[in-house]
Formats: C-alpha cells, structure tokens, sequence
C-alpha cells in the first residue's frame, strides 16, 4: 500500500509514521478534506501527473526547439551566411526570416479574407436557413472537409486547381493589373500565392464553420422571435440578433483558422514556387515563401547548422501561432463568461 | 414564417399591399443575403466534390493488388511497377505507436480534468490543451526531431520520431473529446456507486469509463483519422526510404502521406521516344493511386467511429 510509503502534504509531519496514522483512518486530512487511500491515490496522482505532463510537453516544445536553435541565432552572421546555403547572402538570420514571416502572414491572411464570408455563410446557411432535418448533415459534409489529408490538397491544388485558373488569373492580371496585388507578369503556371491562398481558404473553411455554427446556434431563441415579431424579415433578424451576439464568437473562429492557416505546410509546399522578397504580387510565381513549407523544403538536405537556423524559423512560427490561439482562446472564454450570465 | 403572414386581419389585402410595397428594398436586401447565403454554401461543396470526383478517377487506374502488395525498391524510371506496401505498412506502425503514447496520457488528463481537476492547474491545463491543439504540425515534428537529435545526435531519422510528433498532435484531441464525453456521465452513477463504498478509481474505471467508452471510443477513431494524413512532421521525422522497413526503433520508414509527396515531386519522367514500358505520368498515377488508399484508410476510420457510437452507446446518456 502506497499509502504508508507516503505521508500526505497536508497533515502535520510527526516524529514517526505511526504518529500519522490514528489522523489517516478517519479518512480527512488536517484541512478537513476527504482523503483518498491505496489504488484511489496512485489513481489520483496519475491522472494528475497526466495533467501536468501536457504542460511539461508544451514546455518541452519550446525548450527543445530553443536549445536546438541556439547555435544559429548565436553564431556571427558572416559565418553562418558562409555554412547556410539557403540564406542567400541575407546579412542575418533575422533578415531571412523577416521576408519568411511575411510570406507566412501574407498567406493566412488572404485565405482568411477568401474564407471568412463563405464560412459565415455556410454557418447561417445550417443554422438559419437550410431545412431543420438537413441541418445537421449538412454540418457532417463541410467536417468532410476537414477530414480530407493535406498533402491530398496539395496534390490536387498542383494538378487540378493551379492549370484551372490559369485563365482567370491572367484575366485579372490583364484587366486589373493597375491594383498592386495584380501586377506584373503572371505566372503561366498558377504556381502562386493567390491559388496557395485559396487552397488554404478551403482547408480553414471547416473549422471556422463549425465554431460559428455553434454560436449562431446559442442565439436566445426569444431575440430572434422578438425580431420577427416587429416585423424583420429574415435577414434583418440576423442582423439584429444574431451577428451582434456571436460577434466575438466569429472573431476567434476567424483567429482559429488564421492559426490553422499559419501553420500549413504541404499545400504551399505543392504548390507554391517559393521566393524571398517582400511582395505583394500575388500573381508573379517567385515571390513569397512561407516558414513551415521552407523548412519541409530544405529540411532533408540541410546541415547541422543549417538544421539549426530552420529549427530557429520554426520557433518564430511556434511563437505567431501561440499568440494567434492563446487570444483566440482568450476571447472564447471571456465570452462564456458574460454569456452565462444571461 | 420568416416574413410575418399578415393575411388575417380583415382589412387584409390592402395592409398586405401597403406593407410590401413600403418594404421592396427590404425584401430585396433580404432575399439577396438569402442567395448569397445559399450562394456560400454551394460554393463550398465545389471543392469537396472536386476533390472527391479526381482522386477517385485518377486513383483508381492505377489502385490494384500489385499495387497494394509491392514497394518501389528497384523501381525506377518510367516503369509502369513499384508500390506503396511499404509505406501503408509505415503509417500503419507509426499511428499505432502515437496511439499507444496518446491515448492513456490523453485519458488520463482527461480523466484528472473531470474527476479531480480544481484549481489553477486544472485551469492550466484546460487552456494550454486548446493552445496544443493549435501547434503548426511542422513544429511537432520539428519538436520531436529535437528531443531525439539531443539524445540521439543529429541526423536521427526513425519511425518512433514519427509516433512522437504525431501523438503531441493526437493528445490534445484525445484529451478534448475524452473530456467531453466523461462530463455527460450523470454524477448519481458516481454518487451511487461512491455511496456504495466502492472506491474512487474503481468508480472511475469501472462506472465512468465504462459509460463513456462509446464517445470515447469515437473520439479516438476520429483522432487516428486526423493524424494519419499528417505529412509535414513524418517528412522531417521519419524520412524517405524505397524499400520495406518494419521496425520503428531504427532507420527511416516511408508512410502513405510521405509518398504521395515524394512522387509529386518528382514529377513527369522524360520518356525517350519509342521506348516501349515509360510512362510519363507514371509518379502522378502513383500519387494520386496512393492518395485514394489514403483518403479510404480515413474515411473507413471515420465509418468506424460512426459505428461504435451506433452500436456501442448506452441508451440513456444524459
């Protein structure tokens, strides 16, 4: 038995074990707690100990990729320019990666703003518009989305996507070629950040859909009854009642798939043809690259010291994402807050 | 009953007529919102099906028993041979290994969440499980890289380095859906079986999971599902390798993910006109052949998971 191995923390410590033991069988602790005995502890500091191990993993994350990428943020830059091959002659390690976080962001970005209106239209369209029995079918059809593999995103948006809108492409290259986003020479195989944004847009799609989904659908019923009854139509209700209840709802969905999208790697990796400049062309190939597809790219190849300084863009992309969640989930939980006062 | 049916009263007609023609722009506007909403929805439904209709045609051409049954060793060129038995043999080992470190830490934690949890460090952990879910997987893998490169020196390429990444991505799934299904066990099963003078792990192994096994049994499935298709951690973990290689524990492993990549890769091959066995598209054919098998593995997981909430859930949950 465990239990007289270990005295508990709580109870005063006496001069020997059998001091403790007359306080152990009437089952409280000093503090009047119940206390548990035998299996029923070792039980209960497993299931703790699994509790604190998620944190220690988290933390382990974070340690192991700083100590790993210790040797690249400390080394002189001349000579990890020299080791690097990849750096292409940046004059440091925080000049390569300053065009990588831009690309990165770029990247989310534009998937968030193609898919931002469309899940917000699913979402309504399941919980407001679509026959009550579809419903939730429907829900289960865009979750398939989710389920799909990346690297099947990939293979389709390099074979099937990129050749598809060509065209359309080059009809906005040529028309609207005066908007910045548009200009230049577009690339005559859609390798670009335009066709990456709009894989990653399909694949954030399910996740922004299901947490909107779930806010629309904790809208008070009497609200919407009460927009209706003064004579809304149907949209004018959703306006009124539900947007501005789920509005910090939508905002960290938004930031989740902003997460999400941050943190994709195959399907730019299939598809973009990868470049290092600050630019906002999103039809010229050559341009952009983001830090996880880069890290894929040259990950096989690399050196020690080159393996290093990609472990250091990954903590950059370790350190975004982290913030982009900790406030999406921060602004969850301050709504459930107020929300269960109503 | 969106718009109010006003049709009753008895001055009918004209007030229907009035309000109507008062509230045009309003019915416009509302009926606009209402096809773009629509509009949205459909939207969404092209690339599923795209994606769907392409994989299947494009897979099944090449999906055959040799297919299955081979590996590429030896293969090269345009040959129309080689195969993926050696990478579904990969996926197959590496996800059971992350399941095997995942599943008892995740409902473990999830266990302590429910059953235990109070306090700052329950508070903790809940928040830092939602922020894990959201971990790019490329750093997992990059993780779980450095933690054996530390050990290990650097170079090391091994399947358990895949099952390491892919269980930091499974975890927090598992603790998640875990958590949610042991908070639906009604308290006066516990009560009850507390008063009964069964002790507290008993009451949690014996009364609590066995309610719950049903979800959790899903959530799990659903988890292997999710992780099973992760490329970009086995790509910097595990490798690239042609030929078969069953054990986790040394040298690298080819998964199914993996080789959808590698192929795509590489691309057409320049066939010399006149040879008689090159086929150009041959790595497409294989890409597309394997990202069927991969996309069945998954959705066959999620079948199951369906099923074992079917058939498994207690009647009266609640």
């Amino acid at each position: 038995m465990t239990s007289t191995q270990s005295p508990p923390d709580a109870a005063p410590v006496g001069p020997s074990p059998t001091a403790a033991r007359p306080q152990r069988r009437s089952g409280r602790d000093a503090r009047g707690r119940v206390r548990d005995r035998g299996m029923s502890r070792v039980f209960r500091w497993l299931a703790t100990g699994a509790g604190a191990l998620i944190l220690v993993v988290l933390a382990a994350v974070a340690v192991f990729l700083v100590v790993k990428a210790w040797p690249a943020m400390t080394e002189p830059t001349d000579k990890l320019v020299a080791e690097v091959p990849w750096l292409h002659g940046a004059s440091s390690l925080l000049a390569f990666v300053g065009p990588l976080i831009f690309g990165t962001v770029l990247a989310a970005a534009l998937a968030l703003v193609i898919a931002t209106p469309v899940a917000l239209g699913i979402a309504l369209f399941i919980s407001h518009y679509a026959p009550r029995r579809l419903a939730s079918g429907l829900g289960y059809v865009v979750d398939l989305l989710a389920a799909i593999p990346s690297v099947v995103y990939g293979l389709w948006g390099g074979l099937v996507l990129a050749p598809f809108v060509q065209p359309v492409w080059a009809w906005l290259g040529a028309h609207l070629g005066w908007i910045p986003f548009f200009s230049g020479d577009v690339s005559p195989t859609a390798r670009v950040l335009l066709t990456v944004g709009l894989v990653l847009a399909v694949m954030i799609l399910p996740i922004i859909t299901a947490v909107s989904r779930e806010v629309f659908l904790q809208t008070p019923r009497l609200h919407e009854e009460a927009a209706l009854a003064l004579g809304a139509t149907r949209w004018e209700m959703i306006q009124t009642a539900v947007l501005p209840f789920a509005r910090s709802g939508v905002v960290s969905a938004a930031m989740l798939g902003l997460g999400r999208a941050l943190g994709e790697t195959m399907a730019v990796l299939m598809i973009l043809s990868p470049g290092f400049l600050y630019s906002f062309k999103l039809l010229v190939a050559g341009q952009q690259q983001t830090i996880a597809a880069n890290i894929a790219a040259q990950f096989a190849e690399a050196t020690p010291m080159s393996v290093s300084a990609l472990i250091a863009t990954g903590l950059a992309l370790f350190v975004i994402t982290l913030v982009v969640n900790m406030t999406a989930r921060w602004i969850v939980s301050r709504r459930k807050e107020f929300s269960g006062a109503n | 009953m969106a718009t109010v049916d006003l049709t009753t009263p008895p001055s009918g007609p004209s007030v229907r007529d009035l309000l109507t023609q008062v509230d045009k722009r309003r019915h416009r506007k509302d009926r606009t919102m209402r096809v773009l909403i629509w509009g949205a929805f459909v939207l969404a439904m092209i690339p599923l099906v795209s994606v769907a209709l392409t994989v299947v045609v494009h897979g099944v051409q090449k999906l055959d028993v040799d297919f299955l049954t081979h590996s590429m060793r030896g293969v090269f060129g345009g040959a129309d041979a080689g195969g993926i038995y050696h990478a579904i043999i990969g996926t197959l080992l590496i996800t059971l290994f992350a399941t095997l470190i995942s599943v008892p830490i995740g409902l473990l934690t999830a266990i302590y969440l429910v059953e235990y949890g109070r306090g700052s460090l329950a508070r903790a952990v809940t928040f830092f499980v939602d922020v894990m879910t959201g971990i790019p997987s490329i750093v997992a893998g990059l993780f779980a890289y450095a933690l054996f490169a530390v050990f290990f020196g650097p170079g090391v390429r091994m399947g358990v380095v895949g099952s390491v990444a892919l269980s930091v991505l499974m975890i927090p799934v598992v603790v998640r859906s875990s958590e949610e299904m042991l908070r639906l066990v009604p308290n006066e099963l516990r009560e009850a079986a507390l008063a009964l003078g069964v002790p507290k792990w008993l009451v949690v192994l014996k009364v609590v999971l066995r309610t719950a096994v049903a979800g959790i049994g899903t959530g799990v499935t659903i988890a292997i599902a999710r992780v099973m298709g992760e490329t970009a951690p086995l790509l910097i973990a595990v490798g690239t390798i042609d030929s078969i290689n069953n054990n986790l524990f040394s040298g690298r492993m080819m998964t199914l993910p993996v080789y959808i990549y590698s192929q795509y890769q590489q691309g057409l091959v320049p066939c010399t006109p006149g040879q008689a066995s090159c086929i150009p598209t041959i790595n497409y054919d294989r890409a597309w052949a394997a990202a069927l098998t991969l996309i069945i593995l998954v959705m066959l997981l999620n079948l199951i998971a369906r099923l074992i909430t079917r058939f498994f859930a207690p009647k009266n949950l609640g």
